[in-house]
């Protein structure tokens, strides 16, 4: 047995075998065949083992997740049956008596380039269809298995370099327990999607997929951030009962679903869910989460090969609201760019995708998307209690030009009849520094700040979130960002309106004692850490915590601020 | 050989979904079937001819079938561009 360290990116512990999700390996060399016709008859072979496999996929996404996610298969399918692809494949075999991999690979190449070369984004993504199409098919040729996500049909443990949106978007969530990746950190899409799905977690292991083979039993621990290679025995009783003692404090806090957050010392404070798709709001309930603090739009936008309609934007904005039954919900408008790519807009890669064209910024530019999300949002505002918020706002101009679109769009559906609620609330993400610290500006104007530290961390700081040999200055207690925090909380009251945080860090449980000293009304997290965070906040006393934020605002360093937290609240997280 | 003119109503034009149903119809047929779009035909039995045509709205297209069952096919494939609200 061996172990592995890592970064617990979601608590729980999972004990399953282990799936490898890594691109196999289809490289193989022109080679000339004696007989053309065996070699032909391997490739029917192959062809028909090839569309009876994606038969297979396609029932199985039809029945799990539904016809349209299984409309994509139904494409592949034709495309192996193409005849234009086919006999081209068999003609090159015959007359120039090369091996079925190159003739396969060579008209596969003239196609993808033909639909490259189009001057419609549509086509453009099809040549991703024939590509993978000819991957199946050259795996079988070659005899190497490739994988595929929606197939997993029991409990699995996911092994992967990362996870891309797109990976994650065919888990089938009734059989993946547990992720463990060799890249990401905290904020990582991977990590992420694992709180979401509420499923542990270990991230930045650097070499899972280098150690663990098919098949291998693993535990994946999210709380210590460990994941142990074909275990003994032992070890996986020991884990089992981890594993019983989790689950009875998990029971613990679950008595607590009901409870208002209140502080030792009588202080309500909201505790809200981050979410990415109304699948999630079931989290959100079963986890006593007061409101959605932050409802990332971009999910509805990724995965697929055209942007979704007003109408389905619509439907999935009311369910929300229509779910969270009257209680706040803050929808963040479209956050693209940086590490979220939408290949259909065809956007240019540029050197610094953090600094360059996103969200607000592609919004305010691409203003046909942005309306139509606008009137989507509008529309389902009378569903509920709406509070829309515009992501990435580095001057007061953007926040006022995104705002008078909102106006237009608003005023156009009044004017076609659509009701539209009057009390929807216009806040801003603060993420960049210089909002922070003009703060006290945008207070006059806007209806409420949500920090976003996972940025605002990464822009003051100066450091890729990505880059992992910059990971170190990723310092959610330094001193420094908590300033900033302060600025932009009393900023907001001074103008009689409410701060909340939606990062990371608004779930941390040393970062909670400071952020309540702070004054922070609103503290949204991934659904799985509002309990806990309930708890903890039950036995802090807000008047306490007050002054121990102000001697963290004094100090010079991060491990300062660390020390002083924990030595304050020692005996109290020795009970969580 | 049997051929018919149509004019396309579906509001995206024919790839994608319409593309797909056309095509998996045209299979059902042993029949050489063609579809002519701005002066290009290709085999109706291929996806990807017919989707590298990007064929819009509004636009003129003639389906044309030759062989056992040329009648059939030509119905067939009309019976479905119509019911499925792409052409009439």
């Amino acid at each position: 047995m061996s172990f592995l360290s890592g970064i617990a990116a979601s608590s729980g512990i999972a004990i399953a075998k282990a799936y490898r999700l890594v691109e196999p390996d289809l490289s193989f060399s022109k080679t000339n065949v004696d007989d053309a016709d065996k070699e032909i008859g391997r490739f029917q072979t192959v062809l028909s083992r090839a569309k009876q496999e994606l038969e297979e996929i396609r029932d199985r996404a039809k029945s799990e997740l539904g016809a349209d996610k299984a409309a994509i298969f139904e494409a592949h399918l034709l495309v192996l049956s193409d005849p234009e692809l086919v006999s081209p494949i068999e003609d090159q075999i015959k007359t120039e008596k090369v091996n079925a991999e190159f003739a396969l690979n060579n008209t596969a190449d003239m196609f993808i380039t033909m639909f490259e070369q189009m001057d419609n984004e549509y086509m453009k993504e099809r040549a991703a269809d024939i590509r993978d199409v000819t991957k199946r098919v050259l795996s079988h040729l070659l005899g190497v298995q490739i994988v595929n996500l929606s197939m997993i049909s029991e409990e699995t443990i996911i092994v992967a370099e990362d996870l891309t949106p797109s990976d994650t978007a065919q888990l089938n969530r009734k059989y993946v327990k547990a992720f463990t990746t060799n890249i990401g950190g905290r904020t990582s899409h991977s990590a992420i999607m694992a709180r979401s799905m509420e499923i542990p977690a270990v991230v930045g292991t650097k070499t899972a997929t280098a150690e663990i083979k098919n098949g291998d039993v693993i535990i994946v621990d999210g709380l210590k951030g460990e994941v142990h290679i074909n275990p003994s025995q032992e070890v996986i009783e020991q884990y089992l009962q981890e594993q019983k003692r989790y689950e009875q404090q998990k029971a613990e806090w679950a008595k607590l679903v009901n409870e208002r957050t209140v502080s030792a010392d009588g202080l309500h404070v909201e505790l809200a869910a981050n979410i990415g798709t109304p699948k999630d709001l079931e989290g959100v309930i079963n986890n006593g989460g007061e409101a959605v603090g932050l409802y990332r739009t971009e999910f509805l936008y990724m995965g697929r090969n055209e942007l979704p309609s007003e109408e389905e934007q619509f439907e999935s904005y009311k369910a929300v609201l229509e779910g969270m039954n009257g209680k706040p919900v803050v929808v963040r408008t479209l956050d693209i760019g940086g590490d979220k790519e939408l290949p259909y807009l065809d956007l240019p890669k540029e050197m610094n995708p953090f600094l360059g064209f996103r969200a607000i910024r592609l919004c305010l530019e691409e203003q046909g998307i942005f309306r139509t999300q606008l009137r989507a949002l509008l529309r389902a505002s009378s569903f509920g209690n709406l509070k829309i918020m515009f992501p990435m706002i580095a001057t007061l101009d953007e926040f006022r030009a995104a705002k008078s679109l909102l106006e237009e769009e608003k005023q156009k559906l009044m004017g076609e009849g659509i009701a539209v609620s009057d009390k929807i609330e216009l806040g801003i993400m603060v993420e960049i520094p210089s909002t922070a610290i003009l703060a006290d500006q945008f207070a006059k104007e806007v209806d409420f700040f949500s920090i976003g530290t996972n940025d605002l961390i990464q822009y003051t700081m100066a450091a890729d979130r990505m880059n992992q040999r910059v990971s170190y200055l990723y310092q959610p207690y330094s001193p420094s960002i908590l300033r900033l925090v302060k600025m932009v909380i009393d900023a907001a009251h001074k103008e009689g309106k409410w701060a909340g945080m939606c990062g990371e860090m608004a779930g941390d449980e040393t970062a909670i004692p400071l952020l309540l000293g702070l004054g922070l009304d609103e503290f949204s997290m991934s659904a799985t850490s509002i309990l806990k965070a309930r708890s903890q906040i039950l036995r802090l006393s807000k008047k306490e915590m007050e002054d121990l934020a102000e001697k963290a605002l004094q100090m010079s360093t991060t491990s300062q601020v660390v020390e002083l937290v924990k030595a304050a609240t020692e005996k109290d997280l020795l009970t969580v | 050989m049997v051929e018919k003119q149509f004019k396309v109503i579906e509001e995206t034009g024919i790839h994608a979904r319409p593309a797909t149903v056309i095509v998996q119809k045209a299979g059902k047929f042993n029949s050489d079937i063609q579809i002519e779009y701005k002066g290009k035909k290709v085999n109706l039995k291929s996806i990807m001819g017919v989707m590298s045509l990007g064929i819009s709205f509004g636009s003129d297209i003639k389906i044309i079938a030759e062989g056992s069952d040329e009648q059939e096919a030509l119905q067939g494939i009309e019976e479905t561009l119509t019911k499925e609200g792409l052409a009439e």
